[in-house]
């Protein structure tokens, strides 16, 4: 019997039906990692540190810069708010490959592998976690935007959900896609782990609109679904509607790049186990 | 007595290099059999061929009478593994780890599975610490703690021994032929230490450059081979240039 090529049409159907996924696995998954949160300091730094500081340093270099009065244009919400969506983008992917990466430094991917789990319910966890950093860091945030510079995150009303899940969703696809760059080239590739999303950053008009970019470049920012979300974001605070087109395109663009990327992850991990690079991986 | 575990005309070529040629072999319910062979004679690759962590060039496995490439789940549910050279997380608790593998297998009384065998290998006192802390001879009964969580019918062991002091080694030996004789598993067993083999194993196979070389009963080799120990019979082998035996 020939194996070579009977991943792809099995995991496919895995990741289309996923109630075929059990609960139990994915809650294990989630918990060895939550384990690990009240005794270590870097993840709570991870988690709350780093983005407090950085919401500080960006606030009061915001705050700084309205009282220039440029034009009246309301900095603290254009800048508040980017920086504050811009960390929901980056710990949604770190979240997903630093999880990952936690089981190769343990050497623990080989032991996870020869229980049942499905790669799946692998994958299904990393969200989970990821959601669940997000929301608590996400919350502290809130609070001290809230409190320090009167800048609420809910301004942008009902659009606030669908930009944080478009940002969410567009993390754990870059996540994925650097996962499964590890996975077939080794911890050589960690440092993706860490300096991908700021290749996307510069396009993604994070802090400037897109017209503010070379014109070459522009063609690449709207191909990322991250642009759409803080264009929009600047859209609401400068006309105080959404252009929806903008949520379309960037749940839009997202769906295909999943697609995309769970075909990636599921080629990978089958070469992974082609080349038997599972146990060498550390 | 029943083939537990079936592989047929088993091939793993890595780009030109051949580490598994046309293997084919049968390891029957309830016995422990030894998996035997030099360094690079592909053991490791045909257990993790078992567990379907390399998917296989060409060929079958068949455990429980189930095809490992169609019923995956099914099988690795009754599966379990150990080695000294893949580690538990060294940052969570014996406790948490335990738990964790638990979870993973869906056992349903975990609480009490984890402390009958908690007390089954004396490890009572080491739940609260941290792994990273544990001993070579701590972390061998904590790992097989681990591949007993889920009452496997096989455990698939490489090497459980290979760095544990003589004394260690011994009391690992006395406790896997407890476990076996009070549950029935079926294990399949990696070792170079022959004394070990002849010591354990009820039936061993020898592998040489990927291909199955010859196999039977420890003291039935010894005497087909004219040697006073299995050591010996190993060392022909693995020093032969061709085939002594083909399995059909």
């Amino acid at each position: 019997m020939k194996y070579s090529c009977r991943l792809p049409a099995k995991e496919v159907k895995l990741i289309l039906i996923l109630d075929l996924m059990k609960w139990y696995r994915i809650k294990a998954l989630i918990i060895r990692h939550l384990y690990l949160y009240p005794r270590s300091f870097p993840r709570i730094m991870d988690v709350l540190f780093w983005p407090v500081l950085e919401l500080l340093v960006w606030g009061f270099l915001s705050a700084y810069l309205e009282k220039l009065n440029l034009e009246n244009i309301n900095l603290v919400s254009i800048l508040l708010g980017a920086i504050i969506f811009w960390t929901f983008l980056n710990r949604s992917q770190e979240a997903v490959t630093v999880a990952f990466l936690e089981d190769v430094w343990e050497k623990n991917l080989l032991n996870l592998f020869v229980t049942p789990i499905r790669i799946s319910e692998f994958l299904f966890s990393t969200v989970i976690l990821g959601l669940v950093r997000i929301v608590t860091a996400g919350a502290i945030l809130g609070v001290i935007a809230l409190v320090l510079y009167h800048f609420s995150i809910f301004q942008f009303g009902i659009y606030t959900v669908p930009f944080i899940l478009s940002l969410l969703l567009f993390g754990w696809i870059l996540g994925l896609f650097i996962t499964a760059v590890i996975l077939r080239f080794g911890t050589s590739a960690q440092v993706l782990a860490f300096g991908f999303i700021f290749l996307i950053q510069p396009f993604s008009a994070v802090f400037y609109p897109v017209s503010a970019l070379p014109v070459a470049v522009q063609g690449i920012a709207y191909l990322l679904p991250s642009t759409y979300v803080f264009e929009g974001m600047r859209a609401v605070i400068a006309t105080g509607t959404l252009p929806l087109n903008y949520l379309a395109f960037s749940f839009g663009i997202n769906a295909m790049y999943l697609i995309i990327v769970l075909f990636f992850f599921y080629a990978m991990f089958r070469k992974v186990k082609e080349r038997g690079l599972l146990l060498k991986l550390d | 007595m029943k083939a537990i575990i079936e592989v047929r005309h088993l091939v793993k070529k890595f780009k030109k290099a051949i580490a598994v040629n046309d293997l084919s072999f049968d390891v029957e319910e309830g016995t422990i059999t030894g998996l035997l062979g030099p360094n690079g004679a592909g053991k490791t690759t045909t257990i993790q061929m078992l567990l379907d962590l390399i998917t296989p060039t060409s060929g079958s496995i068949k455990l429980f009478g189930l095809d490992m490439a169609t019923h995956r789940e099914e099988i690795l549910n009754q599966v379990n593994f150990s080695s000294p050279y893949v580690s538990l997380p060294g940052n969570l608790k014996v406790r948490e780890n335990l738990y964790t593998f638990a979870r993973l297998y869906g056992v349903k009384d975990i609480k009490g599975k984890i402390n009958e065998l908690v007390d089954y290998f004396d490890i009572r006192d080491l739940l609260p610490k941290m792994t990273s802390t544990l001993s070579t001879g701590q972390l061998t009964r904590l790992n097989l703690t681990k591949a007993m969580l889920n009452d496997p019918k096989v455990l698939l062991l490489d090497e459980p021994t290979s760095s544990l002091d003589p004394d260690i080694a011994d009391r690992t030996r006395k406790l896997l032929k407890r476990i076996q004789k009070e549950r029935g598993i079926t294990i399949l067993y990696t070792s170079h230490n022959m004394e070990e083999i002849e010591e354990l194993c009820d039936r061993v196979i020898f592998i040489q450059k990927g291909k199955f070389r010859d196999d039977g009963v420890p003291s039935e080799l010894i005497k087909k081979y004219g040697h006073t120990d299995l050591n010996e019979v190993f060392l022909q082998i693995a020093r032969e240039g061709g085939e002594i035996n083909s399995n059909s």
